[in-house]
């Protein structure tokens, strides 16, 4: 593996600690994730992975800590904030519009990007059609890079599993996102379908230069595509480091593996 | 063999985009245009027109509204008929303070009204969903006709409580309200303004103010994080759909019935126009028009199909009769297609396409 440059970094979460009522989700974790890096987030069920996606595009809003994002402080960030930063994200479970197309799932991915209003939209000709076609191409763009080009005019609730995963990589992908956050992208995949995933995820590494966060289960999956990893488990931050350093950590072996007390 | 799209190529996106890109559905769309337009003025009776054609297209409209509401965006409603009240009061309002205007600024102008009106009741969608919403809205239904009734401001203090709409015309002598109207004026006046709204329904839904109202209609989480906001594409959706039923309200005081009454437009034509939408296809432009069809067309087909075939049969029978096979036959509708008469005609023209070949 050729040796990856990183950039500056992009998101510093610290100290960011999240309570539902008694129940502690996130105790005090503290990371960054800097300009176009591979980062994962592993960990355990339950150890607060999700969670720390969702305080970072802002669905939680965690009682401690701060989120730099771009050089900006913030005590917790807003959903659509987020999005307007251009911060995108995919679901463990599936979120896709189950009643629209391929097509109109990833148009949709694009609607911060469309400037015409309601009543040119109701006539239709001219700057709306105008830019529904603009965005068509770009969607097309998105379409053929990820090799769905069949499915394009399917309502996604007939879709088999792995090609709804992809659908929804694909709506996050439209939002032409700097930090794009991956919820267990692999999850529940056979084989060939996770070499597809994750090529598609380093090329989008790759061609785009977006920097992302990746949760993921399958350790060969993490050690191969992460350039660092950071462990949780119960809420508690165990590591953070590089693959080969995350493997050889005595704690993350004890969560993985448990201890004979 | 006959309907299909192979041999079809489109080379841009526009035609990709088109809101018809069969050319068979284009002749199909043009050739019902034209029998709307030409050949049912002319064949039908007075009686038709005006009792019959008339009311199907205004309630096309309002579930049309509603569909947009709770087909599209995913709020259910139960305040339509308050919407069209409001319309229709509005319209009549303004037709008597101010009559020099025009017949077309009265209706769009009470749309407009009733817009705002249902962006007000809209407000507590962010908080409320589902059957929840249902109940909230209800209460705006029987609030609005509880405040039509109650003020004599809004019936111009008139004693019986029935007002006449006054006539008013397009230009010149060509009346579509009041008593000088013929049904041939008030059937294409209407027509006209039904086929526009409709075209500028398709349009909202097909771009992304349409997207963004499906996206909240089915997962609004999902919606939220790709950068969608709630409140106003909720509001956006309760306001449009509003200014429908409040355009339906005001024809069908204005140019249907002639006068204006809270009675018309009670909770019963909410359900009405809530299982127009139901039957005809949630989340369809086609489905309004179909479920209207049903709703209007089915009973007045039911009530004469006995003296078609030579049936001598006591009124009252009859009219009993009716309900029951209407019960009957909405009940095989939705145990057949649940997704509606427009999903029907769907899977119709997808058999179609492959006719004569099972697959």
């Amino acid at each position: 593996m050729h040796e990856r440059k990183l950039g500056e970094v992009v998101l510093r979460v610290e100290g960011i600690s999240l309570s539902f009522g008694a129940m502690r989700v996130l105790n005090n974790i503290s990371f960054d994730v800097r300009q176009g890096e591979i980062r994962s987030i592993i960990g355990p069920n339950g150890a607060g992975k999700s969670s720390m996606l969702n305080v970072i595009n802002g669905v939680y809003h965690p009682q401690q800590g701060t989120i730099t994002y771009r050089g900006v402080t913030r005590d917790q960030m807003k959903v659509h904030h987020a999005a307007a930063q251009g911060i995108a994200r995919t679901f463990q479970n599936i979120a896709l519009f189950k009643g629209m197309s391929t097509l109109d799932n990833i148009m949709t991915g694009r609607n911060l990007k469309i400037k015409s209003n309601m009543l040119q939209q109701a006539i239709y000709w001219g700057k709306a059609q105008k830019e529904e076609i603009e965005h068509r191409k770009k969607v097309e763009e998105i379409i053929d890079f990820l090799e769905i080009q069949a499915i394009r005019k399917t309502p996604v609730g007939k879709l088999p599993y792995g090609m709804q995963k992809r659908v929804e990589l694909g709506r996050a992908l439209a939002a032409e996102p700097e930090l794009l956050l991956l919820d267990e992208p692999m999850a529940g995949m056979n084989v060939e379908e996770k070499e597809d995933m994750c090529r598609f995820v380093l090329d989008i590494n790759d061609e785009f230069g977006t920097t992302i966060v990746l949760i993921e289960h399958d350790m060969g999956v993490v050690m191969d595509l992460s350039d660092r990893v950071v462990v949780l488990d119960y809420g508690l931050q165990l590591a953070d480091g590089p693959p080969d350093e995350v493997r050889a950590n005595q704690a993350v072996i004890d969560a993985y593996l448990g201890v004979s007390n | 063999m006959l309907y299909r799209e192979a041999g079809e190529f489109k080379s841009t996106y526009r035609a990709d985009q088109a809101i018809l890109t069969i050319r068979q559905d284009r002749w199909f769309m043009w050739a019902l245009l034209v029998v709307a337009f030409l050949v049912i003025p002319l064949v039908s009776s007075e009686y038709w027109l005006g009792t019959i054609m008339l009311p199907f297209l205004i309630l096309a409209l309002a579930a049309l509204g509603l569909n947009v509401l709770t087909g599209y965006a995913g709020q259910l409603s139960l305040g339509t008929g308050g919407f069209m009240a409001t319309g229709a009061f509005a319209a009549y309002k303004l037709a008597t303070a101010f009559p020099e205007l025009h017949i077309l600024v009265v209706i769009l102008m009470s749309g407009g009204i009733t817009a705002g009106v249902g962006l007000l009741f809209g407000i507590p969608s962010l908080r409320i969903k589902g059957f929840y919403l249902a109940v909230a809205t209800l209460a705006s239904q029987f609030f609005l006709i509880w405040m039509f009734n109650k003020f004599g401001w809004f019936t111009n203090y008139s004693s019986s409580g029935v007002i006449s709409a006054p006539p008013m015309s397009l230009f010149g002598d060509n009346f579509v309200t009041g008593p000088y109207a013929t049904p041939e004026a008030k059937y294409l006046f209407t027509l006209t303004l039904v086929v526009l709204f409709a075209l500028m329904t398709k349009n909202l839904v097909r771009s992304n103010i349409g997207r963004e109202w499906m996206a909240v209609r089915d997962m609004d989480i999902a919606a939220e994080i790709i950068g969608i906001k709630m409140l106003p594409t909720k509001l956006k959706a309760f306001g449009y759909s509003s200014f429908l039923c409040g355009i339906a309200g005001a024809l069908w005081a204005f140019v249907y019935t002639g006068s204006v009454e809270p009675l018309a437009f009670d909770v019963n034509r909410s359900f009405q126009i809530l299982f127009m939408i139901i039957i005809g296809g949630l989340g369809s432009i086609m489905g309004a028009f179909l479920g209207a069809a049903f709703i209007v067309l089915l009973p007045i087909f039911l009530s004469n199909a006995p003296h078609w075939f030579g049936l001598n049969i006591a009124v009252d029978m009859i009219s009993h009769i009716e309900f029951m096979v209407f019960g009957a036959l909405i009940i095989f509708f939705l145990i057949v297609e649940p997704h509606g008469l427009a999903r029907l005609w769907q899977l119709l023209k997808e058999k179609l396409r492959l006719w004569p070949f099972p697959y």
